[in-house]
Order: C-alpha cells, then structure tokens, then sequence
C-alpha cells in the first residue's frame, strides 16, 4: 500500500458521472477533489468514457493535477501525471435488471430475489409457482420486460424437479430477449435443485447461455447465496457491462473489475459494520428509487423499493402511502387537494426544486413517508428463512419471535447513514435528521449521518483493494455527522418524566412527549449516561442504565420522548402545533432557531 | 454541468412531424415508400399469437411423462375443439383407460416428455396499426411497420392518459382562462374537445359519456383525474389506460390556463381533423402527449423547429414551480452566484421579468423555455 497514493474512482450514474480523487498526504488518505459531469451512455455519444473524460477533466481543472493522456486515465502515476489506481462503478443504462424465477414465493423465489438484490440487481419481477397468474400472463409478463439476466432457482435438495422444468419450458415459450445487445444469447443462471440440473439442460437447449451454480437454497433451513451473487457479478461484467456503450473501453483503464454501484455501496456498508462494531442501516433516496442496505447481527441485506422517489415516482408514494399520511407530517396547514396538484406537478416536472417555505415541508413530508414505505419493504424480506420448523421452548412461547421474522431491528441499530438529494442537500442538517428519525423511528442510543456527496460507491469498489484506505476516507470524508438520538422505548403517559440523562457535564429529564436537544458540535463526543424511568429501556433493558459515547453533529444530541410507535395526535390543530413544537426545538423549521 | 437548460414543449403551426408505426411483434407491412395514406389506414398487421395452456396431462392421466407421447391422440400442430379428447392412455387388458379433454380450443403447440405436459396455444389474434396522421410513407420498416411524415400543427402536453384517437378539433371553452363546464358538450360525439383552464370531474365524465374521443385541456385536478381513471397514477408512464375518452392537459395539475399560444393554435383549427394521444413517459427517453392537426398534401421539405434549448437573457419562460407557478416572463439577468431563496438553499438563480412588468427571482430549475 506504500505506494499508492493518488486514487481517482468514477462512478457512472444514470445521469450523471462523479469522478473524486484520494491523495495521501503526511501519511493520511484524503478525499483532495471532486468533479462531475453528465452521463454519455445514451446517443448522441453512446459512449460512457465521453462522461468520464469530462467529469475526470473537471477533477483536473479544480485540483490542478493532471489525469488524462491520450484521451484515457493513465495508470500509474508518471512524470507526476495520471494515478496509481484507477477504480469504477456503474449503475447507467439502468444498472441491471434481473428476472428470478423460484417453486414457493416466500421461500426459494425469496431467496433468489434475495441473492440477486445483494449482487446489486433490479429485480423487475419473481416467478413462483404459487404467485397467483396464469402461465399466459406470466409468458406476457416475460416477454414484456426483457431482463438482462434470469436467475432460476427452487426445490431444496432432494425436492422438486417437476416445477423446475415447468419453469424452464415457461422461459422457452415466453423466448425472453435481452434488453441489450440483440445479437447474444440471455443469461440464465440456475441455482436450483441439483437432481432437476439436466432436466432443465435439456428443456433450455441452447436457446439461452446457461450458467449452472450451487443450489441457493439447498435446505429449508439454510441459503447458500454466494455462488449465484458472485455468477450474476461475472456475467453482468462479462454480458451486461460489455453491452454498454464504452464499457470494453473503460475496462481497459480501470485497475480493477467495474463493480455496480448498489453492490459497491453494499460493500461500503458490510466493511464499516466490520470496522465500527454496530447494525448500519443505509439508505439512498433518489428521484425515481429507493435503495436501503442494512447489516444487522452481521447479515448483509439490499433491497430497492423501484417506485418510492421524490419525482418521477412521487405519484406513487402518494398511490402507496396515502395522501393523509403525507399531510400529517406538514407543520402548516396544507388543503388535501392542493397537495396532490402539487405533487403530481413534481411529479410532471421533476428537476424543479421547492422555492417557498410550503413547497419544501411538503417536500420533506413526502420523503418521510418514502423512507418509512422503504423500510417496511426492506423488512419484509430482510428476514430469517420462511419455511422454517423451529424447535420453540417455553420463553419462545411468551414472545412474538417466529421463524421468518425480519431482522431489522431498530433497538439494535447503531449508525443510520442517509443519502440522497432530499436528506444531502436539505437547506439544514437538522432537517436531515429529522427526517431520518421520524421515518425510521430508531430506537435506544443511534447515530445519525448523511453521504454529503455519494462517495460511497467509489469508496465500495476501493475496498476491495484497500479496505484501510476505503475505511480512513470513509471515516474522514464521506460521511457528514449528523448527531445522535436517543428516544426511549416504553408506555408512558404524557408529560411524565421517562430518561434522566447525563452527556458530559450536561444533565437533564426527558418527558413523554417531548422533543429536546443538546448542541454537540461536529466531531466532538461525549462520555453519557442514560437512565430511563421504570419499564422505559434504551437499549440495555427496562429501567437499566445505558452507559457509553455519544457523538456530535449539525443537530446534536436530540432525545425522543415521542414514544415507539410515533403516533401523531389527530386533532388538527394540536397536531400541527406539536408538529411545529418539534421542529423548532430540532432546529429544522425554517425561518426557526437554529 | 455549467450549462442550464430546461426543454420545453413543442407548440408549432406548421412543422414536418415524422411518426413510426411498429407492431408490438413481426408482421407484415401494408404499404409502400412514397405512398400517401390517410388517418385511418392499416400500415401494418399481425397476428399475435393466442394464450398459452399447460395441461399437466401426465399426472392428470396417472403416467410417467416418458409415457405421454404413446397416449396423445391429437399431435403437436394439430387444432384441437374445447372438449375433445386428446389423450386416452391404454389401460389395463383395455380396462381402467383413462381420457383427457382440452380444456380450451386451440393448436397443440407442444407434448413434453420431459415435464410431461402439453401445451396448448388458442388462436391468434390479429393486431394492426394505423397510420395515425395523414400523411406520405417515408421509409418502410421490414416485417414490422413504416415511417409517416407529415406537415401541419403540434403541441405536446405535458401529461396526459389514454392512447391514440382522432376526430375534429371543437373548442367548447370562450378561452383559455374558462374552466370546461358540461352545458357545452352537446352534440361532441367523435370530437376532440378543447378547453381553457380546467375541467371538474363531472364535465370530464359528461365529455366521456357524450362520446368525445379526446379533451384538451390547460389543467385538472388531480381528484378529477382519480375520479375519472378510479385510481391514483402511480408512475408516470401512461397510454393504455382504459378510458373511453383520451385526455391531455397542457399545462399541469389544479387551475392553470391554457397557455395563450397553445390556445389560439388550438382554436384556428378548429373543425380540422385532429390526431391526438396522450402516452406520456417523464423518465428515460421522456414521451409527451399529443396534439397534431396535419395539412393537406405531401409534407414540405422544412426541417422540424426544435425548441430552444439553452436558458440564457431574453429566453422567453414559464415558471413551472410555486409561488409564480403558470406566469410567464422573459429572463432578464443570470446571476452567477449562488443565492439564497426562502426555503433557506443556496441555488442558482434567474431573475425573470413577469408579464407586467414585476421582476422576480426564480430557481433557474424552475423555469421552462417557451416558444416565441
């Protein structure tokens, strides 16, 4: 490692390509400049190196050091021109959309979908035998969506072979064509019953490249997903990628495979739950998706939530949510018509962004309920193996604990980390956090930041060549601290006291109900004490203490007395008065104190 | 990312518009380069083939799948009747044979030793495509549609549900700011109606009802639109929704007049047939409604008029976001540096002269250059 010490990563969006170079100076690595330009995948270009000259030469013009020669990122370093490494991600031309096929839907097509959103897919649609349609609609269904790759599985060892080859002869009448590239044969990974392998040989003949892996889900009660994540990573190099536009170009320059952007951020997330000890929960709101990536007890999920977005799909966060459910998030009072004609005006016209006061609550009311759908989605299938008989003892008896349940659990999280137009570039960070912690209600002690600039995909890739690297900037520059909550759990009538609490030489009781914050600024931490009231718990037990560091940030240490689940009040007007109470005291209404 | 630029819609009196008509699959194609067709006529047809069936005929007749082919009495390629019997397994010195009927009418399409199923395909359906305008072939596309051109009015909406219809242009609104009231839609069976600044769900419903193939529009509100669709939209990719009647709004949601010049276009071709379709896709590769009124003849040489592109002093806008959300105004300064607006961000910023004179600041992310 002692000899790399200028990194340039691009990462190749959708719309646009961020190019951000890493130095290391007396012995730190250093995020030292960033630059950005439109993606050039589509015509008139149709090549994806186009944006990532311009976006690397806007990185030249700002840091005043030289990348490019003969029109490419030269690697290594010479004559004090080029970088040691030069790394890649991509999620342009749509990133990479995916058909899995499995028997029962909440058990083997689950666990494909699972296998195939870690591998950093868009899974457009599963195919089970129990999903309720007809073979005709599924064939339409097929036929309409031309995936870039199909992932088959089913039938636990010694189990099904029948419905596997009803799947694979479906695949044959439907004749699925690739989006990209009309000439190559569809990638069919089959990570199914090994006894149905030549059956399905057979049936698929070679009208599609088929690629046969270990059985994904060789026992009910457990999932092998690494073979087939790592298959779809190989072919989407080797099939998708190569399709694209510039792609066999830019492959020449990198010093390393170009990753998918979800799967690098993905990496990012597993390595700082590693390194910092805690659940991490991430999530990135854009404008049409919603990806979230969670690491809980060490298991690693992804999952994309394709129509919850703040512009193309806000339509459907209304469809899906309800517009009553956004409105009781708006601190002013705001007329059920008039909110929708705002929003499906957002909607019609995208890239236009909130000028008035209004426009902006409303704004940050509808990315709470696409944060809160986000997560209720991703629970749902970040969960233990459906299917499952498990041996129950007394105590089980007395909880709700069953096998399939998610893993998500908000008690246990650690660290929330946002990202995303609507949390990055929120006129305050307190309205970050605000945002982030009505949506997802964490509970006990958990730190909240933002990724100011989406540096997480360079970083993901980076960490497969150098983690400490990776790690250093990640820890330094990527992420934006945004403070920490604390909120109690627990019934407690209003106004009563449930958490005295101690944070360095600050001290102060908590009511139910109440919102408080102490400034903790950037970078600072402080020794705390936590004492909730008598069946309250923080993360340590009804009525036991929590002891440990909390850490500062723009909105410092906000304690929750709000209650878990939050539940606003339903009269109007104390709803907006408590709505508008909270805000002040965070410090995230504008116009307010800060 | 120096440059600011917004595209605007396309509102043209006479511009050369070029269509492809492709079937959704192979077929074969009607006509030839240089032919002229009218609105109505069948560029292209298919068959598209009819509805799948699997028939777990193996199991359903107690037999190894190996076994099926011995039992099917009508072949892969032969027509089949609802009711018949296509497999009958031998059974046992004669006896205890078991028989399987079709459940459907169709062509076996397939008997599977392997799975042991068989499939069978209902009949096909035929699929055509019009030509949509009137107009000249321009290029033919082998097997699967061909290339219109031709010469006359455009406006693009900026969102619209329901595909393609045709029928006379009628202006049923004394101007651009009235709201569409249902008294003035006698007799609009077949027509494409245009209205100024919004239409409640009852007009919509009584258009509809009285048989209109389309209504134009400068704005609805969105519980109109729910009402009359019966659900929310969720994604904004529209066309083939199954409404009686497409409908186009030209300018947004809630009350927004029809922008003056998209109206007086609209109401100078008023009795002229109209082709109108209200697809609308805002992400990747972005598709706006419809509105074109072609001219007799074959289309004149010009090439298209494409909108400005570029937002630079003296670009004529429309503010498309609150708090001037529908005025109009011309660009009178490009500050370069960031400015702070009320929500507290630091944004990019153009100062526009409203129509009437008041200047204001507005995000340059909010304005949208409009023609002339």
């Amino acid at each position: 490692m002692g000899d790399v010490s200028r990194i340039v990563a691009t990462d190749c969006g959708s719309t646009t390509t961020k190019a951000i170079l890493i130095e290391r100076r007396d012995g730190e690595y250093r995020l030292a400049g960033r630059g950005e330009a439109p993606t050039t995948v589509e015509a008139p270009f149709d090549d994806v190196t186009v944006g990532v000259l311009n976006a690397v030469g806007e990185l030249e013009e700002l840091t005043g050091r030289r990348f490019l020669a003969d029109q490419k990122v030269t690697t290594p370093v010479a004559d004090d021109a080029g970088a040691d490494l030069y790394l890649s991600t991509s999620s342009a031309g749509g990133g990479l959309q995916m058909l899995v096929t499995g028997v029962v839907k909440t058990m083997t097509a689950e666990s494909a979908q699972r296998a195939a959103l870690g591998a950093g897919a868009i899974v457009i649609d599963v195919i089970a035998v129990d999903d309720g349609r007809e073979d005709h609609e599924r064939i339409a269904r097929i036929r309409s969506i031309r995936p870039d790759m199909i992932l088959m599985s089913g039938g636990t060892e010694g189990g099904t072979v029948q419905h596997l080859l009803d799947t694979a002869e479906l695949l044959v009448a439907a004749d699925p064509r690739p989006r990209l590239g009309k000439a190559f044969k569809l990638p069919v990974i089959y990570a199914g019953n090994s006894a149905a392998r030549e059956g399905v040989q057979q049936v698929l003949g070679d009208r599609v490249e088929l690629i046969v892996e270990e059985n994904l889900r060789p026992q009910l009660e457990s999932e092998n997903l690494g073979p087939a994540r790592e298959a779809i990573h190989r072919l989407f190099l080797e099939h998708v990628m190569a399709q694209a536009p510039g792609y066999d170009k830019l492959l020449t320059w990198t010093s390393a495979p170009i990753m998918s952007t979800p799967r690098a951020v993905g990496e990012m997330v597993q390595l700082a739950a590693r390194e910092e000890g805690v659940d991490v929960l991430a999530v990135d709101i854009g404008g049409a998706t919603t990806d979230v990536f969670s690491v809980f007890g060490g298991q690693f999920n992804r999952t994309v939530s394709a129509n919850l977005g703040l512009s193309y799909s806000v339509g459907n966060v209304v469809a899906e949510a309800g517009a009553a459910n956004i409105r009781r998030w708006i601190p002013i009072a705001v007329d059920e018509d008039d909110l929708r004609n705002r929003l499906r005006n957002k909607m019609i016209r995208p890239t236009t962004i909130p000028q008035t006061v209004d426009d902006l609550l409303i704004e940050q009311a509808v990315a709470r309920e696409a944060l809160r759908l986000a997560l209720l989605h991703h629970g749902a299938l970040a969960s233990g193996l459906k299917g499952v008989q498990q041996a129950r003892t007394m105590a089980d008896l007395f909880t709700q604990a069953s096998a399939g349940g998610t893993l998500v659990d908000m008690m246990s999280l650690g660290l929330i980390i946002g990202s995303g137009g609507i949390l990055s570039h929120a006129p305050r960070r307190q309205q970050a956090a605000m945002m982030l912690v009505d949506a997802f209600e964490p509970q006990g002690v958990t730190r909240l930041a933002v990724d100011s600039i989406f540096m997480m995909p360079q970083l993901g890739v980076l960490a497969q060549a150098l983690p400490e690297v990776a790690m250093e900037v990640f820890r330094r520059d990527c992420l934006v601290a945004l403070g920490t909550v604390v909120a109690p759990v627990g019934r407690a009538r209003e106004g009563e006291v449930i958490l005295d609490w101690r944070v360095g030489a600050e001290s102060g009781q908590l009511r139910a109900g109440k919102l408080q914050r102490l400034a903790l600024a950037t970078g600072e931490r402080a020794e705390a004490e936590m004492d909730p009231a008598r069946g309250m718990d923080v993360g340590e037990g009804k009525g036991r203490r929590w002891t440990g560091m909390v850490e500062g940030g723009a909105a410092g240490v906000i304690f929750d007395g709000r209650g878990r689940p939050l539940v606003l009040p339903s009269d109007e007007e104390q709803r907006l008065r408590k709505l508008d109470e909270w805000m002040r005291t965070a410090g995230a209404m504008p116009g307010g104190p800060h | 990312m120096a440059i600011a630029y917004t595209p605007g819609l396309r509102v043209a009196p006479d511009a050369v518009i070029r269509q492809v008509r492709r079937l959704p699959m192979k077929g074969q194609v009607l006509v030839g380069a240089g032919q002229t067709v009218g609105a109505d006529h069948v560029v292209a047809r298919a068959e598209m083939p009819g509805n799948l069936h699997t028939v777990r005929a193996a199991q359903m007749l107690h037999i190894e799948p190996q076994e099926l082919g011995a039992a099917v009495l009508i072949g892969p390629g032969h027509a089949v009747k609802a009711g018949d019997v296509m497999a009958r397994t031998k059974g046992l010195f004669g006896w205890f044979k078991s028989e399987l009927r079709s459940p459907v009418s169709g062509t076996i399409e397939e008997v599977s030793a392997v799975s042991g199923h068989v499939r069978i395909r209902e009949r096909p359906r035929s699929v055509e495509v019009l030509a949509h305008l009137a107009g000249t072939v321009v290029e033919v596309i082998e097997g699967e549609g061909a290339v219109v051109e031709a010469r006359g009015a455009l406006v693009q909406g900026i969102f619209g549900i329901g595909g393609e219809r045709r029928g006379p242009l009628r202006v049923v609104a004394d101007g651009p700011e009235q709201v569409l009231r249902a008294d003035r839609l006698l007799d609009c069976r077949g027509c494409v109606l245009v209205a100024g600044a919004g239409a409640e769900a009852s007009a919509i419903m009584a258009a509809a009802e009285a048989g209109a193939a389309g209504l134009v529009v400068g704005a609805v509100r969105d519980e109109a639109l729910r009402q009359y669709l019966g659900y929310d939209i969720g994604v904004a990719i529209t066309g083939q929704e199954d409404v009686p009647m497409t409908l186009i709004l030209t300018e947004g949601f809630g009350e927004l007049p029809m922008a003056q010049r998209t109206w007086e276009l609209l109401a100078s071709l008023g009795g002229q047939l109209a082709s109108i379709n209200g697809a609308t896709q805002i992400r990747a590769g972005v598709i706006r409604p419809e509105v074109i009124v072609t001219r007799e003849g074959a289309a004149a040489g010009e090439a298209p008029v494409e909108p400005e592109q570029v937002l630079q002093i003296g670009s004529r806008v429309r503010v498309i976001r609150e708090p001037h959300f529908g005025r109009l105004g011309r660009v009178s300064a490009m500050p370069a540096e960031l400015a702070e607006i009320e929500t507290e961000s630091r944004v990019r910023i153009a100062m526009v002269e409203l129509d009437g004179g008041t200047e204001v600041r507005v995000p340059r992310a909010n304005v949208e250059i409009v023609q002339g």
